[in-house]
């Protein structure tokens, strides 16, 4: 069953038409990820599902209730939640709080400590908790940013260029920590320039052109595609 | 025992993350202040203390504004509304209906329910309708102005409200006192010693019940969607509940403010509610370091009593001393200037146990 839908959903910026038309299905459980190169929509289309624009047209349908018109934090309440490509982390606020902040919602008060240990742990920032967020390296910014992704218990997590600027080592335990989450049942749909990485998680593959559906398949059947490989310009050929 | 475990709890965030100044130092100095406090009257003259009580009636409106501002990230440029609203409530309840029977003290409750009302409905239009940043300063000056206008105007002896003359440009004068009633005699808390007391038991009140709203869950998200309001409401929050909230509070605190010196001079006039006077609050509260209830207070004790130097010794440019000094806090400290000295001295009384125990 899909857990997330989009119905003929566009949206246009002025003159600009970013989404054009999008029929997309997530199935519970799989690791989806969307691809195409810069300014395809893959951003615009994590905003119209998380609810931060209000789409054109089209319809969205999480766990087969329409959402279309929900608030953002309502559709973060029903089990959705997000990684930015940009971290949105609290820079003037200590790791801790960050975590805390994104915990407290649904963590009973008695739990919260020993599961923000645990989570600094997992996310190797325990040497760094009383540290400002804003000063930590980028690396750290992006796992501390997953890490409050996660934190939130989501069944249906949106990682968008989780894996930017980090080594590949980093890039690595990403992936590893995508799958366990996986395994857990957490449903994931990630953006993703790194073909490596893609081929490390990916179940299915969709990418994005010009706003719209271009192709859909299994990794292979992606790279083995002549006409995606032609809109990378060579680009997606490293995998 | 559950009830003395959330007690202990609830108390445990009179210090956290969100204010600065913990542990024995801190509330060594905090009750030595307070110690001072309640002796002044013993050493000062009637003049003197009444001062000082005018003083704390600002501190309300400086407190909610540091809450509203500088822990929600919303700049309101007409916190004198609430001020202005809660003053002539104050008048008008207290006016037609004496000070008997504690009455007063039902007024006191009454206006600043007052203001905290308007604050939801001005409130729910501004952040239920996203207005942020400039445009609810703008509103917020906007609606200060305009009720500064509106009372300006009510010279004429149409304008009264029962026994209450609102009395235009000149003011609104004659209400009795905030009066305790007293088995026997019922307290007068005319500006003077008994007063000065009863302000600072509710200064001191504020405070601290400030400090455990910042340092709450509550205080947390407040402090989040400052930084970042998208993340936040993207954690779940529905940051507009949280912004109102908060300006609600603050507001009724600015109303507070504004019965306590209506009761403390018996007088109130729209110029409470004009230009000026919606400015000044901004000045203590930067000027301090916004982002503390602590240097909020302090800045704004300070900053009042120099304009207040500045002005009784006939400077005219006592405004422009204002305008400058926040300009310098801008500039040096941006996060006020007892708020750089704060941590610049947390900073090393944390660093000294460390280095005794290494
Ligand atoms: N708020 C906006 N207003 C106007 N145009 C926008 C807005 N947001 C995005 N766009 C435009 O929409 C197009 C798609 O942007 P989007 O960020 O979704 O791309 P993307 O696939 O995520 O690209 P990248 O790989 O670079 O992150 C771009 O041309 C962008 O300039
Ligand atoms: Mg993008």
């Amino acid at each position: 069953m899909a857990i997330l839908e989009t119905r003929a959903l566009n949206k246009w910026f002025g003159g600009l038409h970013v989404t054009g038309g999008v029929d997309f299905a997530l199935q519970r459980g799989e690791i989806h990820c969307l691809i195409g190169p810069n300014g395809a929509g893959k951003s615009t289309l994590f905003r119209l599902i998380l609810g931060e624009h209000l789409p054109t047209s089209g319809q969205i349908l999480y766990e087969g209730n329409d959402i279309t018109k929900a608030k953002s934090f309502e559709r973060i309440r029903r089990g959705i939640s997000v990684k930015f490509q940009v971290p949105g982390i609290f820079k003037a606020l200590s790791v801790r709080q960050n975590l805390q902040i994104a915990l407290q919602h649904h963590c009973p008060p008695a739990e919260l400590d020993g599961e923000i240990d645990r989570l600094l742990e997992f996310l190797k920032l325990t040497e760094a908790r009383h540290q400002l967020a804003g000063n930590l390296s980028h690396g750290q910014k992006q796992w501390l940013e997953i890490g409050m992704a996660v934190g939130l218990k989501p069944r249906l997590l949106l990682l968008d260029e989780p894996t930017a600027g980090m080594t590949p080592d980093e890039t690595a335990a990403t992936g590893e920590m995508v799958q366990a989450l996986n395994r857990d049942g957490v449903t994931v749909l990630a953006v993703e320039h790194d073909m490596a990485f893609v081929r490390q998680i990916a179940h299915k593959v969709t990418v994005l052109h010009f706003g719209k559906i271009f192709a859909q398949g299994t990794i292979n059947e992606i790279v083995a595609d002549e006409r995606v490989a032609a809109i990378y310009l060579g680009d997606a050929t490293h995998a | 025992m559950q009830g003395t475990n959330s007690l202990m709890k609830t108390l445990g965030l009179l210090q956290g993350p969100q204010t600065l100044g913990k542990g024995k130092p801190f509330w060594s100095a905090f009750t030595l202040v307070v110690a001072l406090a309640c002796a002044y009257p013993l050493f000062a003259d009637g003049y003197d203390v009444g001062n000082n009580v005018y003083f704390f009636n600002w501190a309300f409106m400086a407190l909610g504004l540091s809450l509203i501002w500088g822990y929600g990230g919303t700049l309101s440029f007409g916190q004198t509304a609430f001020f202005g609203v809660a003053g002539y409530t104050y008048g008008v309840i207290s006016i037609n209906f004496g000070d008997a029977y504690g009455l007063t003290i039902f007024a006191l409750v009454a206006s600043v329910a007052a203001a905290a009302l308007l604050a939801a409905a001005l409130g729910y239009f501004l952040f239920f309708g996203r207005i942020s940043g400039v445009f609810l300063g703008i509103v917020t000056l906007s609606v200060t102005l305009v009720l500064e206008r509106f009372m300006a105007q009510t010279a004429g002896p149409e304008w009264r409200v029962g026994a209450a003359r609102l009395n235009g440009y000149n003011g609104m004068g004659g209400m009795p006192s905030l009066t305790i009633p007293w088995f026997g005699s019922d307290i007068v808390l005319f500006p003077d010693v008994q007063l000065y007391y009863f302000t600072l038991a509710l200064l001191i009140a504020c405070y601290l019940g400030l400090r455990i709203l910042v340092n709450s869950r509550f205080g947390n998200v407040l402090v989040a969607i400052r930084e970042n309001p998208q993340r936040a409401e993207m954690l779940g929050y529905d940051i507009r509940v949280y912004q109102l909230v908060t300006f609600i509070i603050g507001s009724a605190l600015a109303g507070l403010s504004g019965v306590l010196y209506t009761s403390w001079g018996n007088y109130i006039t729209p110029a409470s509610m004009g230009m000026t006077a919606a400015a000044l609050p901004i000045v203590w509260v930067a000027v301090g370091g916004r982002s503390d209830l602590t240097t909020t207070l302090i800045g704004a004790m300070l900053v009042l009593a120099g304009f207040q130097a500045l002005t009784i010794h006939g400077s005219q440019y006592a405004l422009v001393v204002m305008g400058a000094l926040l300009v310098l806090t801008v500039l040096i400290a941006p996060r006020g200037l007892v708020f750089g000295l704060g941590t610049l001295v947390a900073g090393l009384v944390n660093r000294k146990p460390k280095r005794q125990g290494e």
